[in-house]
């Protein structure tokens, strides 16, 4: 026995391995696949070999002003590269931009250390994000106070304002859509028909005619002399539609706590409110919080309805921007920028979410 | 707390104060609620009725037979300037139907294909399926309508150079044109054919399914039916001498003529909202095939069952239970969503009645109200017909 010597292992065959293994596995498993590779690989060719000469290879990264352009036969980025403060500041006056600049660091420093495990402090975050950082963002952008100039909402636009009606929506949507949620599910049949009713009209019809509504009819709805400003009233539009979603996605969450639980928190004597409080809303808000940023992705994509009630978020600003006349055709140039920026909030909150269900599933399936 | 030396009596239950007795609370809650409620609306009501009389709107529904006095970019019933605010409605109701039957149709078939390719074990076509999906869905829809309108269709050559496909269909900036058929003598016959051929394909499928029950022989019910539903009517079309001829566009002066055209605005809203949604779809598609656990199809192949009829069988059937509710409400995005036709102006119902309606009339109240209303029975109408063939999709369970 002590003279035997292992012989070393025999690789796989050189067609299971490496590259060529790689292809036979992933593209040519069999006659049927080879063909739809190949189609697939002359379709992405043939998509990717124009589009990347026009974004990248043809296009004009410097120089100024449209002559720069003119001859170009790609992509022509100076323009984004001239207009980008107005993308993201709108018409606000360029003396006060620190100020949006300021709510930009806050909102980033708010939601950056979420996305970090190690991190401890993330429930009080979430408060402070939920609570402080909309108050001190609306004192420092609308100004008139603490001896900043007051700017009126007229002035507010682009992405600060895509991302303020986006936030203000989901933050004011929350606390009303848990209440509608509760009471959907309460004993009491007026309450639930009225939470029903609510629910359901808000669900029912598209947002754009909230929108059409909350401009037109809601100045009819007001007693004499008091009136809302344009940005308030589609604000109070958007909340309203939002949190009948938010109530149903809660609805969810309430659904999924088992009755024990429910019946353990009367057993200890809590009355209504403390067992919603302490016991039940504390799981249920967990359980959806995918939920929840799946509904804000919805908001945020959603908010590009206001250009059609003349608000000037970003792709209002884009689609006027591309008219200009002292600029060549720029139309593709102006809405490849504006759906790259919605692009990358939406898709890093969709991977933020579906990397929460994941965490939270296997806590859950345990 | 009782006071201590107090004993209660065993006799008599003892008396909670009315404020603490849950019934009475609940009531009361209700009560206060409804009159909140009912003040509310009183108060939204009155002060309405106090504005409009104050700008002179007159209130009801009197201005709908009033003349419009404008025209409609596409109409599918017969419409001019002379007709009344009131057609108006309905030629914006068909044009918002039209949109969401094709949107709810292509939006379908483009998601499953999209949804199954996401599974392939194919490399490729499993990664092209997916940057579809995450690039499209991320992507705000109104963006995509108009980079259609603006950017894609604007850019299209004008009609005199067109690209047209064998000379009958034509694709330019004003739209696009194809051929229609004309019914002629003798076409009654083809259709009373067709219908013979779908009573007849009940029948046939109702006693395949029988003599499957009675004796378990199959009967390819699928393939005779197709067979049957060309056949028949093809047949009768040729003896009928081809009762029917093609009208084709033809280029007059700057513009065709003739065909049916396909006006740009519904080409990019239909586009926009197909290969939005079908992102969506197809990620509900995926997580319905991926929901029937492994065990399902193994158990199948065991039984002996070969790929195709696991598949149809077994698999299809359990992921469709999965895939129906999700799928509903996609329908009803889609329907909402094709409201956004009024920022590229396809006159659909809030285009065209919200829209110009309201601006000539400024009866707001009458008009956002019809509107809504519209839309909630659409969603009704959607969902509880999903809701039917979901129930005939549900397991049965013995």
């Amino acid at each position: 026995m002590s003279n035997f010597k292992a012989l070393p292992d025999l690789l796989p065959p050189t067609s299971a391995r490496g590259i060529v293994g790689w292809f036979r596995t992933n593209l040519f498993s069999s006659p049927i696949n080879s063909i739809l590779s190949l189609v697939g690989i002359y379709f992405a060719v043939s998509f990717l070999t124009p589009v990347l000469d026009w974004a990248v290879f043809s296009a004009v990264w410097t120089g100024e002003g449209n002559a720069a352009c003119a001859e170009a036969s790609g992509a022509c980025w100076i323009f984004i590269g001239d207009r980008i403060s107005i993308f993201a500041y709108g018409i606000y006056p360029p003396e006060e931009f620190w100020r949006l600049d300021v709510c930009f660091v806050l909102l980033a420093l708010s939601f950056g250390p979420q996305f970090f495990d190690k991190f401890q402090y993330k429930v009080p975050l979430a408060m402070f994000s939920l609570t402080a950082f909309p108050v001190i963002c609306y004192f420092l952008i609308s100004g008139g106070s603490f001896g900043l100039v007051d700017v009126p909402t007229e002035k507010w636009g682009g992405l600060s304002l895509t991302l303020m009606l986006a936030y203000v929506g989901i933050v004011a949507a929350l606390p009303i859509g848990i209440v509608l949620a509760l009471g959907r599910r309460s004993e009491m049949p007026v309450i639930r028909t009225f939470c029903i009713a609510f629910i359901e009209l808000w669900r029912g019809v598209p947002l754009i005619s909230v929108l059409f509504m909350s401009s037109v009819m809601l100045p009819l709805f007001l007693p004499d002399g008091m009136n809302f400003d344009k940005l308030l009233r589609a604000l109070i539009g958007i909340t309203m539609f939002q949190s009948a979603y938010m109530a149903e996605v809660i609805r969810g969450g309430l659904q999924a706590i088992p009755s024990g639980q429910y019946e353990a928190a009367s057993a200890m004597g809590l009355g209504y409110w403390k067992q919603m409080r302490l016991v039940i809303l504390p799981q249920a808000l967990k359980l959806v919080i995918p939920g929840i940023v799946n509904t804000f992705i919805a908001l945020f994509k959603d908010t590009t309805l206001v250009l059609i009630i003349g608000l000037l978020d970003i792709l209002a600003l884009v689609q006027s921007a591309i008219e200009d006349p002292a600029w060549r055709a720029v139309e593709t140039e102006g809405y490849v920028f504006a759906a790259a920026c919605f692009w990358v909030f939406c898709f890093s909150m969709s991977r933020y979410s579906q990397k929460l269900e994941r965490k939270l599933h296997r806590g859950h399936k345990r | 707390m009782s006071e201590p030396n107090q004993i209660p009596n065993e006799a008599t239950p003892s008396k909670t104060a009315i404020w603490n007795d849950p019934t009475f609370r609940s009531v009361a809650f209700q009560i206060i609620a409804a009159v909140a409620v009912g003040w509310f609306l009183y108060t939204i009501f009155s002060n309405t009725l106090t504005n409009m009389d104050n700008r002179g709107i007159t209130t009801g529904f009197a201005f709908l037979s009033n003349t419009s006095g404008y025209g409609i970019l596409m109409s599918l019933i017969d419409y001019d300037p002379s007709n009344t605010y009131g057609r108006t409605f309905f030629v914006g109701l068909l044009n918002t139907v039209l949109i969401s039957v094709l949107g709810i149709f292509f939006a379908t078939v483009v998601g499953f294909i999209v949804g199954v390719a996401r599974l392939s074990n194919n490399w490729m076509i499993a990664k092209i399926a997916t940057v579809y999906v995450e690039t499209l869905r991320n992507i705000p829809l109104l963006l995509q309508i108009l980079f259609w309108y603006h950017a894609v269709l604007a850019a299209l050559p004008s009609p005199r150079e067109s690209y047209t496909f064998g000379e009958s269909v034509f694709l330019n900036k004003r739209g696009l044109y194809v051929p229609a058929p004309v019914p002629e003598d003798g076409f009654g016959y083809v259709t009373v054919a067709f219908l013979i051929a779908l009573a007849l394909i009940v029948s046939v499928a109702r006693w395949a399914h029988k003599r499957q029950e009675l004796t378990g022989q199959q009967f390819p019910t699928f393939f005779v039916s197709i067979g049957i539903l060309i056949g028949l009517p093809g047949l009768v079309f040729l003896l009928a001498g081809l009762p029917m001829s093609l009208d084709y566009p033809a280029l007059t002066g700057f513009n065709f003529r003739g065909g049916i055209p396909v006006i740009p605005e519904l080409m990019a809203l239909l586009w926009a909202l197909t290969f939005y949604t079908a992102a969506f779809i197809a990620e509900i598609v995926r997580a319905g095939i991926l929901g029937v656990s492994h065990g399902q199809s193994e158990a199948a192949h065991a039984l002996g069952l070969r790929n195709g009829p696991t598949l149809r069988l077994v698999v299809v059937p359990q992921a469709m239970r999965i895939i129906i509710p999700p799928l509903t409400s996609q329908y009803l995005n889609l329907a909402k969503n094709s409201s956004l036709a009024t920022a590229i102006g396809y006159p659909d119902l809030v285009a065209v009645f919200m829209g110009t309606t309201l601006n000539q009339t400024g009866q707001a109240v009458e008009i956002v109200a019809m509107t809504m209303a519209v839309y909630l029975i659409m969603s009704l109408v959607i969902s509880s017909f999903m809701n039917w063939f979901n129930k005939r999709m549900a397991l049965v369970e013995r």
